[in-house]
């Protein structure tokens, strides 16, 4: 039986109706064709499906689709609307920070909600935000310097 | 010049932060049917009886395919596997039957209702219990098979593979010697762990044309086995490789992709997609095949080492269609980055039931380094050597011979030793400020030739459009390393056209050209050569139309901005755009008709080994060399091993894009970090014990070392600007360069692969 959920998804107040054993990554995959986030392991260990839910990060893997009633649900897809990069996005590509790309929405998203938080983390505390999304491409350092080169800007 | 060797920015930077890229999963078709694998549950069985009547009485299943039903064997250099396991299965998680429905959860409920009878077999869990004689044979028929004549099977054992090198005279050399020392080490398997787990559709037409599209490195490779496999010419089988989210080699054969096109045949045009779970990619895609290596030196008291005589037996799973040329290609390196005379290799890739191994970033090298770079170290202190005196000595130089026999005209490794040593602070000691933890440094060397057969194809087309920008074609395949962008670059460079105004277009055998594989570290070299041909191609017939509209002989125009122009009166020119479609006559008829270019490009003379010594004068393409040295902390009390610098400087011959270079190596040190400290598939009595997340780390934010990257630039002649390889090479000196530093921090030789805290902690307590 499908139950009827309301959410805000990328800004958008949505009326939806949904299997209680969907996840959130799921839907948002399958229903709204959503797919920056990914499914890299299904189990909440690689952050590859990271999206906002009110505003925090959270595996959209391990979240069921009918938790988000009268949530807030922000995918790398509502931060760029209209092609206009955010700022993080733009310090991705300026810095590399990126390569095969399957990671880097997850890990933009992950950033995002840690630079909502606390606009001025230091190295550490980026690295400690990050650590629970993989990257098997980068090495990571690129990636720190991406988010770090936009908390380097907002001091000035 | 204007864009080889500048930081341009990724060219699929947007799509890919925005996420607005397709992966294979990401695609939806209309009418989509899901497939699933009834796997096997024993390492090595006959297959008695499949019964699928159950499954096929459930509700959504729209068919099931079983081995039998398509028996064709295929391979990339030895015909030695089936897509479906047909008369036995030869590792535990082969696929056996394979379902499709209109769901994914049905096709799993339709897997587990497929019953399978099996008669179990004993296993072969080693590839040193492989070659006893009384061991169970993998593959009884292997006489049977095709394979290259390059590869050397021997029927009636387990043997797949048996390279074998001899150089000078191995009794001699060690006859010569003062020292004679023999070293054992173990590499286990590891996987490549992509972030995208591998993926793919096939949808086949009324026509019996056939589309496939997989997240795959080497469309046309996949497009050549499946054509073999079910019997489809290739002009109706199209294979597209739309975004790959992470290969390392992993996703350079055929997997899933022979499994979902026997389904799509029989489901009247509808699509079918199979995505692996994460426990799929650890046990059903490749593997990096395990090494048992034996190394043998002769060294004079000089330091000079004048015998080696080694043996890598390698554990290749239950096909090694693809593994046999890892043998080889670690035979034809099996001294390492040194110049020794008196040579004896056997490398034996061994058939055991055991995940399929198959090629991972350093193909080979990442494996044999981590036993021939501890070797170093051992001899040197042997000898009471210092350890980068051992390598000035013995290291290869320009003029050196390879293993192989082959003479170097150009070799940087000594200059990147230099560069390391300095960037390392080698010599210079560090203590920790905790009285439990132990500060060193290591270093090892590394290197890594192409590993391909002699006379792989690459093509390009260039086509202008009637603006004058570009549409870039190549079958090269972007999967992380930024060949998108540094391909683009070679094209502006030679067309003077900026990168935003070309479009690169990949991976689509119907619409792109020919590209062998993108693998071996080959692609700036191999497809950069063919675009920079194709560049040309279209450049020359640009400058035939131009001297005849300006009047100025050709030799006297270049390409700027956009434009043909004299380089004697600059204001004397046309532009790109005006010639796009051809040259417009005065009387206004035209002549020639739309520039395209063309390039096509195998790596010159490079020629077969001899078949009894295995010596050949220029057996790769190219050699990249590098070094790298790190510092370690070991905590005495945990046994726990942190990373803190890493400084890396490899030979490149020409870097063609700072940032993206620079983040590779990054990424490949990391990478052999992982290898070097935690990574092993956990093998038992055939089963993976670790296919998850939870058991099998892979390196965090929380391992990355502080890296120093550096690179030296002595052009390879036959490579477009200058450039050779470094994907794979750089990843190569990783593991035992960490190694190393254990051991100058405790004392202690650990000879196998992973460096654990426990491993740390046992060795402490001897």
């Amino acid at each position: 039986m499908k139950y009827k959920i309301n959410f805000n998804l990328n800004n958008e107040e949505i009326e939806h109706y949904i299997d209680p054993n969907r996840t959130l990554l799921n839907m948002i995959r399958e229903d709204f064709d959503l797919t920056g986030a990914k499914e890299g392991c299904g189990a909440g260990e690689c952050g590859a499906c990271t999206v906002l839910l009110d505003g925090k990060p959270v595996n959209a893997c391990l979240v069921l689709a009918i938790e988000v009633e009268g949530k807030d649900i922000l995918t790398v897809e509502g931060l760029s609307p209209g092609n206009k990069l955010d700022e993080l996005q733009i310090s991705f590509i300026e810095n590399a920070a990126l390569q095969c790309g399957y990671c880097t929405p997850g890990m933009v998203m992950t950033a995002k909600a840690l630079l909502k938080e606390n606009n001025n983390p230091t190295e550490e505390e980026v690295k400690e935000a990050l650590s629970g999304n993989l990257c098997r491409c980068t090495g990571y350092k690129k990636i720190i310097k991406a988010v770090m080169d936009i908390v380097e800007k907002g001091k000035h | 010049m204007e864009f080889v060797g500048k930081s341009v920015n990724r060219v699929d930077g947007i799509k890919k932060v925005t996420g607005s890229l397709k992966y294979v999963d990401d695609i939806k078709m209309h009418g989509m049917l899901y497939a699933a694998v009834k796997r096997s549950i024993y390492p090595h069985a006959k297959i008695i009886n499949i019964d699928i009547t159950k499954a096929k009485k459930l509700k959504g299943v729209v068919d099931i395919v079983i081995g039998k039903d398509f028996p064709k064997r295929v391979g990339l250099y030895l015909e030695d596997k089936t897509f479906l396991a047909v008369d036995k299965v030869r590792y535990r998680g082969e696929g056996v039957a394979a379902v499709v429905a209109k769901t994914e959860e049905l096709a799993h409920k339709a897997v587990d209702l497929i019953e399978v009878e099996y008669e179990e077999l004993p296993a072969v869990t080693s590839g040193v219990e492989g070659l006893k004689e009384d061991a169970p044979l993998v593959h009884p028929d292997l006489d049977k098979y095709k394979w290259a004549p390059i590869f050397f099977p021997k029927e009636g054992t387990n043997i797949s593979n048996h390279y074998k090198l001899r150089k000078g005279n191995i009794d001699k050399g060690f006859e010569n010697a003062d020292i004679v020392i023999e070293n054992d080490f173990y590499i286990p398997h590891v996987q490549h762990v992509p972030i995208e787990n591998h993926s793919a559709i096939a949808k086949m037409d009324a026509e019996g044309f056939l589309t496939v599209w997989a997240s795959c490195q080497s469309p046309f490779a996949v497009r050549q086995a499946l054509s073999v496999a079910f019997d489809i010419p290739l002009n109706k089988l199209r294979v597209i490789s739309p975004a790959v989210g992470g290969g390392f080699g992993g996703k350079a054969g055929t997997t899933l992709e022979g499994i979902v096109i026997p389904l799509a045949m029989r489901t009247n045009g509808k699509p079918v997609k199979l995505t692996y779970s994460r426990e799929d990619e650890f046990v059903n895609s490749f593997v990096r095949q395990g090494l048992h290596a034996r190394i043998k030196t002769g060294a004079k008291k000089d330091g000079k080492i004048v015998a080696v005589k080694n043996e890598f037996i390698w554990d290749g799973g239950a096909y090694t269609e693809y593994g046999v040329n890892i043998a080889k290609a670690a035979g034809y390196a099996s001294t390492g980055p040194y110049d020794i005379e008196n040579v004896h290799s056997d490398s034996i890739c061994v058939y055991t039931n055991h995940p399929v191994g198959g090629p991972f970033r350093g193909f080979g090298m990442c494996e044999i380094h981590f036993a021939i770079e501890q070797n170093m170290d051992i001899v040197a202190d042997k000898l009471n050597i210092d350890k980068v005196k051992i390598r000035k000595i013995n290291g290869l130089k320009p003029g050196g011979v390879t293993a192989t026999g082959e003479q170097l005209d150009v070799c940087g490794l000594q200059e990147c030793l230099d560069e390391v040593v300095k960037d390392i602070e080698y010599y210079k000691k560090e203590e920790s400020n905790e009285p439990n933890k132990v500060r060193a440094k290591g270093i090892a060397f590394g290197f890594k030739a192409p590993s391909m057969p002699n006379n792989v194809a690459s093509s390009a087309i260039i086509k202008i459009n009637e603006d004058g920008t570009l549409h870039l074609l190549t079958s090269a395949q972007d999967i992380g390393q930024g060949s998108d962008t540094v391909l683009t670059q070679i094209a502006s460079e030679i067309l003077s056209i900026p990168p935003e105004k070309i479009t690169i277009k990949t991976g689509d055998t119907d619409h792109t050209p020919y590209e062998w594989q993108t693998v071996a570290s080959r692609i700036t070299y191999c497809a950069g050569n063919a675009i920079k041909l194709a560049c040309e191609d279209a450049k020359n017939q640009l400058l035939e139309l131009a001297q005849i509209k300006l009047g100025i002989y050709k030799r006297d125009l270049e390409l700027k901005d956009g434009n043909i122009v004299s380089k004697i009166y600059p204001d004397k020119k046309v532009s790109i755009s005006e010639l796009s479609l051809g040259l417009s006559m005065p009387d206004g008829s035209g002549i020639h008709g739309p520039i395209i270019g063309r390039g096509s490009f195998i790596p010159p003379n490079i020629r077969d080994a001899d078949k009894l010594t295995g010596l050949g004068d220029k057996p790769v393409a190219f050699w990249t060399f590098g070094c790298q040295g790190v510092e370690i902390e070991v905590d005495i009390e945990t046994g726990k091993i942190k990373v803190l610098n890493v400084a890396s400087c490899f030979d490149v011959g020409k870097v063609i894009n700072p940032k993206l270079i620079e983040g590779q190596v990054e990424g490949a040190i990391v990478q052999g970090l992982g290898t070097a400290l935690f990574e092993e598939l956990i093998l038992k009595d055939g089963k993976v014990l670790n296919p998850n997340f939870v058991d099998y780390k892979i390196p965090t934010f929380d391992d990355m070392p502080k890296m120093i990257i550096k690179f030296v630039e002595n052009a390879e002649e036959t490579g477009p600007f200058g450039a050779r390889g470094i994907g794979e090479p750089s990843m190569v000196p990783a593991a035992p360069a960490i190694a190393n530093a254990v051991y100058n921090a405790l004392g202690i030789r650990i000879n196998s692969l992973p460096i654990t805290s426990e491993k740390i902690l046992k060795a402490l307590k001897k």
